[in-house]
């Protein structure tokens, strides 16, 4: 196995006199199962097309395997990528199109079409070679298109929303599939995707990006239970972002004056608030609870009296949608099966406890 | 004839009874009076002597192979080396002017498809149609004149010292070669533009990652989905330059003579029409045969020149 690491030297790329990364400086580890998360827009596809060399840095340097890439094209650089629309020939055969990079090495046509089927194996899917791309489903060709990729035998494989095309069901088929295939090649995937979930389920590590700006790197458990800004928390699934200012901060925990009153929360990553900080209380929808409902959450250091607008059932979930003082609130509920208790309409009381609210500085939050 | 029915009344449901009488109409019209009728009236002529007026519809006007038998055998009975040579020599020269046209038009219409954008493709587009506005008959003058024993390119290369003495264009066929070539540069870029725009550019860049050459990413990626433009584009640049008139007419040599020109002669400057239909045939024939014969060779479908 080979391990090669990729490391991204304060990388800012420039069109003109817009910035689509901003000083990206990161090290992704050879063999890992590498994210980059973020909304359209915000330079993940860029950052990838730099990696892949189709894009040069305006600054700063990329180099892969201690090498320096500048100036190397995206033929010569051990990465294959794979395009968001796959871009499989649709005039070859499959065993074509899985051959192609052998072609152009130069491979006779014997052992090209040995190798194509052997990469058909392992993709799980023998005896296609011979049938044009349009004849396979969409799950199919995905996996062509990773043979394609697998089949010159790059240290780094590149993927740009590979999954996008799909549907839901396939889409997180594929997800276990795709996880399953880089643990069987053991080479470095870099994942490009603006599905939160597709970043959670499969990556070692996420480096979540708003605007050029990589805003935090870290484990899914990390990005999703302690994020750093405040874009990361509300992006990286749902939340409810309560505005306000510190008042307090003991221990750890901020009291913060919010228009429900004064919340209590647990200042991320050891951080220390002044009074009148403006800030965000972030509380996640499943970690909301109705006060006195048979499970509730024990300690709630926060209550709070809101209006039950409506309620989305959602099968395997219920949201209740709530309004607080015009602040709009959701909490959500596994669904342990029974009835629904009817809440839209009514006053009810919710909770939280401190330990599992957030208080982060003020910042853009992820675009609803 | 059910499906073509059910076409039909499908058609004038959707379109309203108007619209369907006027397209049927029209194409009626098209078809029968301007394409299958003056078509069989010069196969008709083929076949039937050169009679002076007074015996046309009498007993000497009967059907006769003589027009068809005088192109393959001459006047002794022989073989009729002049005149098949010339449509030899015709069909070979369109073959040349379409293989120019398709080295020419292939980057330009990929250019035009991939790299250029905004206003460069459209200042492009508009200098390659623009010059059209101009003539037939004063663009092959023009040419004349370009080429010319003191026309603009002889001075050039005189002036520069590339050569000492005025080369004679036109009599080396340079001219009319360009000519041909200028005059159906755009019935060659517009089908190929056609195809390679449908290309995604993904799939040019991703044979580049996997390390293809630009001459393979055009071999095995662009040049496939090039492939029926460039047979539509062929075959209509063949066929009218086989069929050109004016161009050879002015920019030929003294001693080359077009197919066309032949079959202008007889009609023409000998007034036997029935020989010139017979020869009109001749080279629609050999035309479409020839045609129809690279379509094979090519694997390509006439409903792929149609798309």
């Amino acid at each position: 196995m080979t391990t090669k690491d990729i490391k991204l030297d304060h990388v800012s790329i420039r069109f003109g006199a817009f910035t689509a990364v901003d000083n990206a400086h990161l090290t992704i580890k050879g063999g890992e199962f590498f994210s980059f998360l973020g909304p359209s827009g915000c330079g993940k596809t860029t950052l990838l097309r730099c990696v892949s060399g189709f894009t040069e840095p305006s600054e700063g340097t990329v180099s892969i395997g201690g090498k320096d890439m500048r100036g190397v094209g995206p033929n010569k650089r051990p990465t294959a990528l794979i395009f968001q629309n796959l871009a499989l020939f649709p005039l070859m055969s499959v065993a074509e199109n899985i051959a192609f990079p052998l072609e152009v090495r130069g491979v006779g046509r014997k052992e090209r079409r040995k190798k194509a089927d052997e990469l058909l194996d392992m993709i799980a899917l023998p005896g296609v070679g011979d049938k044009k791309v349009h004849e396979l489903s969409g799950g199919q060709r995905q996996r062509v298109a990773i043979a394609r990729a697998l089949a010159v035998e790059p240290d780094i494989l590149l993927l740009d929303e590979p999954l996008s095309a799909l549907d839901l069901k396939l889409r997180h088929h594929m997800r276990t599939e795709l996880r399953a295939i880089q643990q069987r090649v053991g080479l470095t995937f870099i994942y490009i995707t603006h599905d939160q979930g597709e970043a959670l389920t499969m990556s070692d590590r996420i480096a979540v990006m708003n605007a050029g700006v990589i805003e935090q790197i870290g484990d899914p458990e990390t990005i999703y239970n302690k994020p750093k800004t405040a874009f990361v928390a509300s992006f990286v699934g749902e939340t409810n972002a309560i505005s306000g200012k510190v008042t307090s901060q003991s221990d750890g925990i901020v009291s913060v004056q919010t228009p429900l009153g004064v919340l209590k929360g647990t200042a991320a990553g050891g951080r220390h608030y002044k009074a009148g900080d403006e800030c965000f209380v972030f509380v996640r929808p499943e970690q909301l609870g109705l006060v006195g409902a048979p499970g509730a959450i024990q300690s709630m250091d926060n209550q709070l009296t809101v209006q039950a607008v409506k309620e989305e059932f959602e099968g395997n979930a219920r949201h209740l949608f709530l309004n607080a003082q015009g602040q709009d609130l959701r909490l959500s509920r596994t669904n342990l099966g029974g009835v629904s208790d009817h809440l839209a309409g009514q006053a009810v009381q919710v909770g939280f406890a401190a330990d599992q609210a957030i208080v982060l500085p003020h910042g853009s939050l992820a675009g609803a | 004839m059910g499906v073509l029915q059910q076409g039909l009344s499908a058609f004038t449901r959707k379109h309203g009874l108007g619209v369907a009488c006027f397209i049927g109409l029209s194409v009626f019209v098209w078809v029968v009076f301007l394409i299958v009728l003056p078509q069989l009236s010069m196969l008709d002529f083929s076949f039937r002597y050169n009679l002076p007026r007074a015996e046309v519809g009498g007993p000497a006007d009967v059907y006769t192979l003589d027009n068809y038998a005088y192109f393959f055998q001459g006047n002794d009975g022989t073989f009729n080396a002049l005149d098949i040579g010339i449509l030899v020599k015709t069909m070979v020269a369109a073959v040349i002017v379409t293989v120019i046209d398709i080295a020419i038009c292939y980057p330009i219409a990929f250019i035009l498809a991939h790299s250029a954008t905004g206003v460069a493709a459209r200042l492009m587009v508009i200098g390659l149609i623009v010059p059209f506005w101009v003539n037939e008959i004063l663009r092959a003058f023009a040419f004349r004149v370009l080429f010319g024993a003191t026309g603009l390119v002889n001075s050039i290369g005189l002036s520069a010292g590339f050569w000492d003495v005025p080369i004679d264009f036109i009599r080396a066929d340079v001219a009319l070669y360009s000519g041909l070539v200028y005059a159906y540069i755009l019935l060659m870029i517009f089908p190929i533009f056609n195809a390679v725009e449908a290309l995604d550019r993904n799939q040019i860049e991703a044979a580049r990652d996997m390390g293809a050459s630009w001459w393979r990413v055009h071999w095995r990626v662009v040049l496939p989905i090039a492939k029926p433009g460039i047979v539509s584009g062929a075959t209509m640049v063949f066929m009218l330059t086989a069929g050109a008139l004016a161009a050879p007419q002015i920019l030929g040599g003294p001693s080359n003579l077009w197919f066309t020109q032949l079959i202008y002669q007889w009609f023409n400057e000998s007034a036997n029409w029935q020989r010139g239909s017979a020869y009109a045939v001749v080279l629609l024939v050999v035309c479409i045969s020839f045609v129809m014969m690279l379509m094979r060779v090519f694997k390509v479908s006439i409903g792929e020149i149609g798309r």
